[in-house]
């Protein structure tokens, strides 16, 4: 075995995954059907993998995936450009830090999930309170996260900008607004992992719609793997989404190995 | 470096015979910049203060190379904020031209004790960063700005991005960017402390070359009393915390100066004086 080669070494490593779900998968399979446990408390693997065959194609996963998909992005988006919005104005304006910030922490502190049910009687069974839901969730984040980044400018290049005469604009554009990118880039990984929690947590209070309604009514049925089945799509969703954001910025904040400093927030 | 392009060609396209050169000057008729009284000191955070500067009186004439040596920490990098405008002063007045100094300048260009690059440019959006602030044509200085990174030796690494460098190849783009818009007032804060013997000795000789064809006033903080003499008009010397000049001493060696003048006597007059007050002072770091 070639063990200096990093290729080869990938490879093993790449192998030993695949083992090691194997050997989860089939010790699952083998528990559940050795101690003949119900499909009710268990589903075997192979039970939750019809189960999503079906559901994918009776088109039974399309429309509720297409809904929960639809109140995630939006939701996602509508939360993460405000906070990045209200970040920038609490960044660069004294005064509102001093004002708004209270009433931000204050907010921040009040567990989402626990004003899930006011929002969807304000808002509504339909998807307008899963995106609102989701937005509060996906909002701080990006908030905190532009606050700090847009502080995050070292001093030493602000004075070199600086001694050539470089106007706070000039500051603002070359340097500040860079060193901000890592950090906003941290708030929307943050975000959008959050936001597919907000849309199941909406669903999950009042919903006509969505891949969380399923589950409960999957759940409702006794339908574990159904459920099971659901679930799986959830982390691919959330898993793919996590993926999207880091490609974006390995390309965005290409001269950063590594991300800045997290600031997580639910 | 291989192919260093002679400073002369990138910088004054036109050159006419070297301008004789007046010897150390008084420079209190021709100044470009007066010091009077100036002190410095920071408060820090834990509510002490630091007196950096104290009661530092210096005139720079136009033109004239002045090399300030001082053990670390005695506020030299204090004193090039200072003129480079971006640290105020406490007390104490500085004029430039005439005019009390409120900000930077144009005219000046500041090579930082750390290169300070901007790891999101290229090399060449690096140097032309100054051009980018003070929108000055950059189709013309892009030109310029190939043309120092050569004579610095970094032709080819335009398009690098500064994690690629080394950290004296780094500090040479720094010094391409301060000299990227021609600035008559250049300020270097120990510009050639990254770099190795050789390439130190190549630099120093494209400075005093640069220098004097293109007739710039340098003050240039350096830890290396050698370098010091080799370059300047005249060497200021300062004293341990709180930073106050103790010597400004005259360097009449004839110009241009060459490497071999290093071994010379009177050369090394000039260093055994300058090092005496190192010695006094208890401090022997350079
Ligand atoms: N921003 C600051 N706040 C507080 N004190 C400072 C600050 N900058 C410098 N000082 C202090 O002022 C003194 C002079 O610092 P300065 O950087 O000017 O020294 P220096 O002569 O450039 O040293 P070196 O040769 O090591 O670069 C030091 O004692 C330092 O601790
Ligand atoms: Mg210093």
């Amino acid at each position: 075995m070639n063990r200096s080669h990093p290729s080869a070494r990938f490879a093993n490593i790449v192998l030993l995954q695949i083992l090691t779900f194997c050997l989860f998968v089939g010790g699952w399979e083998a528990i559940v059907r050795g101690f003949g446990i119900s499909k009710i408390v268990l589903p075997a693997p192979s039970a939750i993998a019809v189960a999503f065959t079906d559901g994918l194609l009776s088109g039974d996963f399309g429309w509720h995936l297409a809904v929960t998909m639809y109140e995630i992005l939006a939701g996602f988006a509508v939360g993460a450009l405000s906070g990045l919005l209200l970040g920038f104005v609490i960044a660069l304006v004294p005064l509102a830090q001093r004002i708004l910030y209270p009433y931000v922490v204050a907010f921040q502190t009040v567990p989402k999930v626990a004003i899930a049910p006011i929002i969807v009687i304000w808002f509504g069974y339909g998807v307008s309170s899963k995106i609102v839901i989701t937005a509060t969730i996906a909002f701080f984040p990006l908030l905190a996260n532009t606050i700090m980044g847009l502080r995050a400018a070292p001093h030493d290049q602000i004075e070199m900008l600086l001694s050539y005469t470089a106007s706070p604009w000039q500051v603002f554009t070359m340097v500040r607004l860079k060193q901000a990118l890592p950090y906003i880039f941290v708030g929307l990984d943050v975000a959008i992992v959050l936001s597919v929690i907000g849309a199941i947590v909406g669903e999950f209070v009042g919903a006509k719609a969505g891949l969380g309604y399923l589950i409960l009514q999957k759940n409702f049925n006794l339908d574990m793997a159904g459920t099971f089945a659901i679930l799986i799509i959830l982390s691919v969703i959330g898993v793919g989404l996590h993926a999207l954001i880091g490609g974006v910025q390995r390309r965005v904040v290409f001269w950063m190995d590594t991300a800045g400093e997290r600031v997580t927030g639910a | 470096m291989p192919e260093a392009v002679p400073l002369a060609r990138v910088l004054v396209p036109s050159m006419t015979a070297p301008r004789p050169r007046l010897a150390p000057i008084d420079a209190s008729r021709d100044a470009l910049v007066h010091i009077t009284g100036l002190e410095k000191i920071y408060d820090t955070k834990d509510g002490e203060t630091i007196h950096a500067l104290k009661n530092v009186n210096l005139d720079i004439g136009s033109s004239e190379f002045i090399s300030v040596v001082g053990p670390s920490g005695c506020g030299k990098t204090t004193l090039l904020k200072i003129l480079a405008g971006i640290l105020a002063r406490s007390s104490g007045e500085v004029t430039m031209h005439g005019r009390s100094l409120t900000g930077p300048s144009r005219e000046i260009g500041v090579v930082f004790q750390a290169p300070v690059l901007l790891p999101w440019r290229t090399v060449l959006q690096n140097v032309m960063v100054p051009v980018e602030v003070q929108k000055r044509d950059r189709a013309e200085f892009k030109e310029r700005a190939r043309g120092l990174l050569a004579m610095v030796g970094l032709a080819g690494f335009e398009s690098k991005y500064p994690g690629e460098l080394s950290g004296g190849m780094q500090q040479r783009v720094g010094i391409c960017r301060a000299l990227v818009h021609d600035p008559s007032f250049l300020l270097m804060d120990e510009p050639f402390g990254a770099l190795d013997a050789m390439t130190r000795e190549q630099m120093n000789e494209e400075l005093q070359r640069i220098w004097t064809e293109s007739r710039k006033t340098v003050l240039l903080v350096t830890h290396s009393i050698p370098e010091a003499v080799y370059l300047a008009d005249r060497v200021v010397v300062m004293t341990p915390r709180p930073g106050r000049i103790v010597d400004v001493v005259p360097v009449d060696l004839p110009r241009p100066r060459t490497l071999a003048m290093h071994n010379t006597p009177e050369f090394g007059r000039f260093v055994a004086r300058i090092r005496a007050h190192f010695n006094s002072a208890g401090s022997l770091d350079a």
